[in-house]
């Protein structure tokens, strides 16, 4: 017997009105949604249209190596439905964190979705896999990380991986990286993984990319990364607030002085905008409220590759390799300086002492030539 | 070598003119150099830019902003004119043919230690080494600079990519995705800026010490063009080429001449 009796999936309509809301709320919705991601006035209309007629998505959502903040900041997204909708209606069939199932139901629940639902569920993978020690570092019911995986993607519609750590690896795949954390799109071969980065990444944008696929029934357009270019396109930097005082030249020095007080541009502070791709300076965070640079801290870069090695949260530049920690470019050029000139100095030196008899018979030569014209 | 100089009467040599640097050279190695300064200047501006505290209003001031746009013009121009030299390492005079920076030939390693003994280490070696255009050591030093100008245009362009909006910057877009992402790459174009200051220094110690040790115009040749060198290399290669054509032999090991 199974669990889930396959029957006829309702639309995202009929499940919202089910749920209490309102066409007007539905509507908003829709607007919100098309909003965010970039879509003209026309392309509201599709998302609506998309929402009132197409079935609900079967969902698989799982957790590997995270903290869950992917989860968290999805079902906190600031419209109420973006939870509603896209939780309970988007048809979650499998999420370790929200499923009231547990144990053998929830397998099952799993299985089943994977079953009748054959290359049409989309499987959402939050965290990244330990492949060290034959994957024992994060196993469920019985199986690896990668073991899930590799079932779950065989037959999934797309892939999205879900924050940095599905990514690119995030904390856990920093040096040393003993679990050998890795990314989901070099376990998954042959199937288009979407990469939604951040630690965690905006819940808008989460929603965001679930109802592109929804609506057009195809991946959002991705950059050379892999992320939707709606979101991922522009620099922290290039949208934010303080951005005329970095064109001015105006910068915080330390975080205590006058230029933090009057919200000047974080960039010597080790701010990583520049060189961080996301959408934190338009959505913001928590409704929209704010953003860590609004609230007078640098971004630390948290959807980049590999921000934990590559960048001193404080500082610009980041340390030279075999250095040591303290030791960033200009120290070290400034020390290679020092030293080329040194050499430099010394061979002027030996010049004149080794090829003495060379430069003292062209000037011999020059000034028997300079004899030879009075 | 020189020690059979006769002390009262100097030696005289007479010096040939050899047009070693034809104009479009000079004029690439010119461009190259103030656009290198420029874009050293300004680069390492903008990595760690000054505390400049004025009273204006942030709207009023864009000390920033001109650094940054002259940064990217003198790219641009760095960038084409090293296209351009590349372009002109195949149809240039053979002092410019790229066959001088990259090491094709036995007879180029050869010529490489030699000039490390002579001129990097100070030691005697046999013969003197005279290469007219550049020195084999000097060729690979610049064909590593090449390799140093493709990184620097690659990560710049790179980093530049997602906020031009010419195609032209727009085709380097590909670069992020092997180094992950723009702060790997800034760091790497933030370091290969120190090459450039090195070399830069190195470069210009070593044209005056040439032009010290040897007196052939080595600093004016940049500016006219020529350079002067002496008659016995002209005799020299005379007879090398005499004995090459008469494919024979014979030959006499009293041919090692000094200059």
């Amino acid at each position: 017997m199974p669990f889930f009796p396959s029957r006829e999936m309702p639309t995202y309509l009929e499940e919202a009105t089910r749920k209490g809301y309102s066409r007007r709320d539905f509507a908003k919705f829709c607007t919100m949604m098309g909003a965010f991601m970039g879509l003209e006035a026309s392309g509201v209309a599709q998302v609506t249209k998309a929402l009132e007629t197409k079935k609900r998505l079967p969902v698989i959502w799982l957790h590997f190596q995270e903290c869950t903040c992917c989860s968290e900041s999805f079902i906190r997204s600031s419209h109420p439905m973006v939870a509603d909708m896209l939780l309970d209606q988007i048809s979650l069939d499998y999420s370790e964190t929200l499923m009231a199932a547990s144990g053998f139901q929830a397998e099952e629940a799993m299985k089943h979705t994977m079953e009748a639902h054959k290359g049409e569920y989309i499987l959402c993978v939050e965290g990244s896999v330990p492949t060290a020690a034959d994957g024992v570092y994060c196993m469920i019911g019985g199986k690896t990380s990668l073991q899930i995986l590799e079932e779950a993607a065989e037959n999934a519609k797309a892939i999205i991986a879900w924050g940095s750590c599905a990514s690119n690896g995030c904390v856990q795949a920093a040096k040393p990286n003993p679990t050998s954390a890795t990314p989901i799109h070099k376990l998954v071969k042959g199937k288009p993984v979407i990469k939604v980065p951040g630690c965690p990444p905006i819940g808008e944008v989460m929603a965001g990319v679930i109802v592109h696929v929804v609506t057009f029934d195809r991946l959002p357009e991705l950059d050379n990364i892999g992320r939707p270019k709606a979101f991922y396109s522009k620099r922290v930097h290039d949208t934010c607030y303080r951005r005329p005082f970095y064109d001015a030249g105006l910068y915080v020095e330390s975080f205590d002085d006058q230029n933090a007080k009057k919200g000047y541009c974080l960039y010597k502070v080790g701010c990583k905008g520049p060189s961080t791709y996301n959408a934190c300076g338009v959505m913001r965070w928590n409704n929209g409220v704010s953003f860590p640079i609004q609230s007078g801290h640098g971004c630390f870069g948290c959807s980049e590759e590999n921000y934990w090695d590559n960048g001193r949260l404080y500082e610009r530049a980041s340390a030279f390799p075999g250095f040591g920690i303290e030791a960033d470019a200009d120290k070290v050029g400034m020390a290679a300086l020092g030293v080329t000139v040194g050499a430099l100095a010394v061979h002027a030196v030996a010049t004149n002492l080794r090829k003495k008899n060379l430069v003292s018979n062209l000037e011999k030569e020059g000034k028997q030539s300079e004899k030879d014209l009075e | 070598m020189d020690a059979t100089v006769n002390t009262k009467k100097p030696h005289i040599k007479y010096l040939r003119r050899v047009f070693v640097w034809e104009l479009p050279v000079r004029i690439y190695h010119w461009l190259n150099a103030l656009a290198i300064l420029v874009l050293i200047v300004t680069g390492l501006y903008i990595g760690n830019p000054l505390a400049v505290q004025s009273n204006r209003e942030a709207a009023e001031t864009f000390n920033m902003g001109y650094m940054r746009i002259i940064h990217f013009i003198a790219a641009y121009i760095f960038f084409f004119n090293f296209v351009f030299r590349i372009y002109w390492g195949f149809v240039g005079n053979k002092y410019a043919n790229w066959r001088n920076f990259i090491p094709t030939t036995k007879k180029y390693w050869k010529e490489f230690m030699h000039v490390i003994k002579i001129d990097v280490l100070m030691m005697k070696d046999k013969g003197h080494h005279l290469e007219v255009g550049h020195n084999a050591v000097a060729g690979f030093t610049y064909f590593l600079t090449f390799i140093a100008f493709l990184i620097q245009c690659l990560t710049g362009f790179g980093l530049y990519s997602s906020m031009g909006t010419w195609w032209f910057p727009k085709m380097f877009g590909w670069v992020q995705v092997i180094f992950g992402g723009d702060i790997m790459m800034r760091q790497i174009h933030h370091w290969a800026t120190w090459f450039f200051v090195l070399f830069s220094v190195v470069h210009v110690y070593l044209v005056f010490y040439h032009d010290y040790v040897e007196g052939r115009g080595e600093i004016s040749s940049m500016g006219g063009g020529w350079k002067f060198i002496e008659q016995e290399y002209f005799d020299h290669h005379q007879e090398q080429k005499a004995n090459a054509a008469g494919t024979d032999n014979t030959d006499n090991t009293q041919k090692e001449t000094t200059v």
